[in-house]
């Protein structure tokens, strides 16, 4: 069988219209450029003695339509790839381009089905809605959405296994056919195979479900750390809040990277250290959500009762089997004397240390930015209407002060959620991931780097993959904060 | 300000033995120190071996001595060889006897010890390394500070205008990328043979050789750094850092150019140029200095990610290497430097801020 080409059929039809509208672009750019320099403005609104208005364009004015039209026509074109490859069926007359395009297909109609419900009922819909005010934001929106699907609906995108190997296929350029194809199976590696001969555009889709298992659970529980901790160090001061802060400016003085050997080689793993901070780290959300509510139901004890035990039972249910894993004998005894019949679920060892490193390097610039926003919206009147009115501390803390910083919070999230990827990514581009063979970004980039120069193809589809989403995460944060502000 | 400064070297000097407390705990740990013992004895020792190793070559007793007798403040330890009667101690040469050895030697001493894997001491590995980094750093930040200033500025100075909202998504792209995806990208693009602008620049004899420039920066360590082999390390260490640098510069000008006394000038009728140049520009670079200053500890993991890929054997490199081979005093001696430059920066931010805001200095 013939190997793909990128475009296909489409190709001697749209690329020449790509080519021209990208030139256009250019000659646009340039021009308004160099006009700018030249002193040339563009044209502004007239208000004519008849009380019209008018406007005299400008060379510049021109330039600038040409380069938005130019825009336009490279996105028509790449929506003619995407519905070409999901209308034409074989990638032989679609290419490489249409083939990934058609088995992205659920990831598009998701796409579709929410952009088209969100704008509809955008003004109900508070600040998520208000984002579709903002070009950036929805950019940033799309992108972050697409992986998001893209890894739900891994098992449908994907042509082939993430560590299924053809050994024929090593270091196959993009759009080589199988040797052998069985029956059912997908004929191509869209984007090559690997220097193991694994399928790159499967390896990448798994691998944003790798990538966003971790991360945005890791940013949370950042956030549930910082927060308790920032709350009452900003809130109360004095020596509490100098030791806190010490101990936060201790694990921020450390270098991320150093950190993170530390913390994942194998010998500190086997000395139980990731184990330790794990037990400490994943207490504070459990004490988070037992202070939040007892906060809030303090003055009606049977609801209390109910809500509070409920919580510690399942909190603490989870904690003790999150932490705990009676089955690994290398464990320190600590860790072991959790039943096993109660031990609901067992991490395996690298993701709990991966995961609980990341929320480690995390949570001090959490807890930095709380303290900040706390010390600043302390001396607000409704906090002193609160503690006129007899609420207790934690009330003020958890529900005067806390929804009231919600806004820089949710755009830090988003940004850190981008951090956090890249930390990610970081520990997999050293080796010290989740596991050899897993598929996440930074490890597929890793493994990529070593043939780089001589085989590019399976180290940058992730390295695209990953910027993308950090991206998307960026433009959908700075959207966030351009619409909060606005209020 | 000589009490505050006081303060902060004081807060200093306990992070960092806090910080090298903890990084010698967990570089001392158990199982460290007996796979230490199995590639310095042999791979086949029972448990008791090790333990005897390990009480033989002064790895045993209480941790918080042995951190005392790193850092300089307690004496090395001495041992008699039950054998041959030979002394063996951590300040002894070889064929030294106790009485000619310094009774002291530790950090405090300037003795940063022995690199078991190098097998040299540790302070002549550093050196050569710190330097080579300190070239890379210093092109780095040379690339990077004035072009992030000068975008920041330019976005800065008309907020919402499409100058500003051009450069500000160049800004988010640049922080969106990290070392290990544009310095593959620029490797396939500029540097390959195969893929990329090369194959074609060669074909149509724009370059000499076969690639514009070099994917490894191995041969700028020997045969002293050129544009071919040094543009892309320092282009990826540079672009990461300089999208956040030229946002908070953007942050920093467009708060200053809604100042009261910039509206002021505009209504004198000052040129927009002036106002930028002589009202605005030293202003709005007091807040990027910190920023700048902070990105230090940033780079440091840059440093680290660039020198393995492009093979430039420097801190960076040590510094890896020390991790993965298990290397206990090299390890702690690239963490003191580490943490040396993250307090230093910081204590030069906290003080240069001081020093350039004057409402700052008078209060």
């Amino acid at each position: 069988m013939e190997p793909l080409t990128w475009s296909g059929d489409l190709g001697a039809f749209l690329n020449p219209l790509m080519l021209a509208a990208l030139a256009v672009f250019v000659a646009g750019f340039a021009a308004n450029f160099l006009m700018t320099l030249a002193g040339i403005r563009a044209g502004e609104m007239v208000v004519n003695p008849d009380h019209t208005l008018s406007v005299r364009r400008t060379p510049v004015d021109y330039a600038l339509m040409a380069m938005k039209y130019a825009v336009l026509l490279f996105v028509l074109c790449c929506v003619g790839y995407i519905l070409g490859g999901a209308l034409l069926a074989s990638p032989e007359t679609s290419g490489i381009l249409g083939g990934m395009a058609a088995r992205l297909t659920p990831v598009w109609i998701a796409l579709v089905i929410l952009f088209a419900l969100s704008i509809t009922f955008k003004r109900k819909l508070g600040l998520y809605g208000k984002l579709f005010d903002s070009p950036i934001g929805m950019i940033g929106f799309g992108l972050v959405m697409f992986w998001i699907f893209t890894a739900l609906f891994a098992g449908m995108v994907a042509t082939h296994g993430p560590i299924d190997v053809i050994s024929q296929m090593r270091n196959e350029l993009p759009g080589s056919p199988l040797p052998s194809p069985e029956d059912g199976q997908y004929t191509w590696y869209l984007l090559g195979g690997d220097n193991l001969g694994r399928d790159v555009f499967s390896r990448m889709v798994y691998g944003s479900f790798e990538v966003l298992k971790i991360a945005p659970l890791a940013t949370l529980f950042a956030f549930m750390v910082g927060i308790t901790l920032g709350l009452p160090a900003g809130y109360y001061g004095g020596r509490l809040d100098t030791v806190i802060t010490f101990i936060a400016n201790l694990v921020l003085a450390f270098p991320v990277i150093l950190l993170f050997y530390l913390l994942v080689t194998p010998e500190i793993v086997a000395a139980g250290v990731p184990n330790y901070l794990s037990l400490v780290l994943f207490i504070f959300p459990l004490l988070f959500l037992v202070v939040l509510f007892n906060s809030r139901y303090r003055t009606q004890p049977p609801v209390r009762n109910v809500i509070v035990s409920v919580v510690l039972v399942a909190g603490g249910l989870a904690y003790l089997s999150l932490i705990s894993d009676a089955s690994d004998p290398d464990l320190p005894i600590l860790f072991r004397l959790w039943p096993e019949a109660l031990d609901l679920f067992d991490i395996p060892g690298n993701l709990l240390i991966v995961f609980v490193s990341v929320v480690f390097v995390n949570s001090p610039t959490v807890f930095r930015i709380v303290r900040g926003i706390v010390l600043d919206i302390k001396t607000r009147d409704y906090v002193a209407a609160g503690q006129t009115r007899g609420e207790g501390p934690w009330y003020i803390m958890l529900w005067e002060i806390l929804p009231n910083a919600r806004g820089p919070l949710i755009v830090d999230f988003c940004l850190r959620i981008g951090y956090t990827t890249i930390l990610l990514g970081t520990l997999g581009f050293f080796g010290l991931g989740v596991s050899p063979e897993s598929p996440d970004w930074g490890s597929t980039i890793n493994e990529g780097r070593r043939l780089l120069t001589i085989y590019p193809h399976p180290a940058l589809p992730p390295a695209l993959a990953l910027m993308s989403l950090v991206l998307g995460l960026n433009l959908l944060a700075d959207g966030l904060r351009e619409e909060s502000l606005k209020d | 300000m000589a009490f505050f400064i006081l303060r902060r070297v004081g807060v200093m000097a306990l992070t960092a033995l806090c910080l090298t407390f903890v990084v010698f705990f967990l570089t001392n740990l158990y199982p460290n120190l007996e796979k230490l013992a199995k590639t310095q004895g042999n791979a086949r020792m029972t448990d008791a071996e090790v333990a005897s190793w390990i009480d033989r070559n002064g790895y045993g007793g209480p941790m918080i001595l042995r951190y005392g007798e790193w850092l300089g403040v307690v004496p090395g330890w001495l041992r008699e060889d039950p054998v041959n009667g030979e002394w063996r101690g951590r300040c002894l040469e070889r064929g030294q006897t106790p009485e000619e050895a310094p009774r002291y030697c530790g950090l405090l001493q300037g003795d940063l010890g022995f690199s078991t894997v190098s097998d040299d001491e540790v302070a002549n590995i550093i050196g050569g390394r710190l330097q080579l980094t300190g070239i890379l750093m210093f092109w780095a930040f040379a690339v990077m500070v004035p072009s992030a200033l000068l975008v920041g500025v330019l976005a800065g100075m008309k907020e919402g205008s499409r100058m500003d909202r051009s450069l500000s998504t160049l800004a988010i792209g640049s922080t969106a990328t990290p070392e290990y995806v544009s310095g593959v990208i620029f490797i396939v693009l500029l540097a390959s043979s195969t893929a990329g602008l090369s194959p074609i620049l060669s074909e149509l004899g724009w370059i000499d050789g076969r690639t514009l420039f070099l994917g490894s920066a191995r041969s700028a360590m020997e045969d002293g750094i050129n544009f071919w082999n040094f543009t892309l390390p320092v282009m990826t260490i540079a672009l990461y850092g300089m999208g956040y640098i030229a946002r908070m510069t953007r942050a920093s000008m467009a708060e200053v150019m809604t100042a009261q006394y910039i509206r002021t000038a505009r209504l004198k009728g000052v040129s927009f140029r002036n106002i930028v140049l002589k009202h605005a520009l030293r202003n709005a670079l007091i807040a990027p200095f910190t920023v700048i200053m902070l990105q230090f500890p940033w780079l440091l993991t840059g440093v680290v990610i660039v020198e393995t890929l492009f093979n430039y054997n420097g801190f960076g490199w040590t510094l890896v290497q020390a991790a993965s081979n298990n290397d206990i005093e090299l390890l702690l001696a690239c963490s003191i430097v580490a943490v040396f430059v993250v307090l230093v920066t910081q204590l030069i931010s906290d003080i240069g801020y001081v020093f350039l805001n004057p409402r700052i200095r008078i209060s």
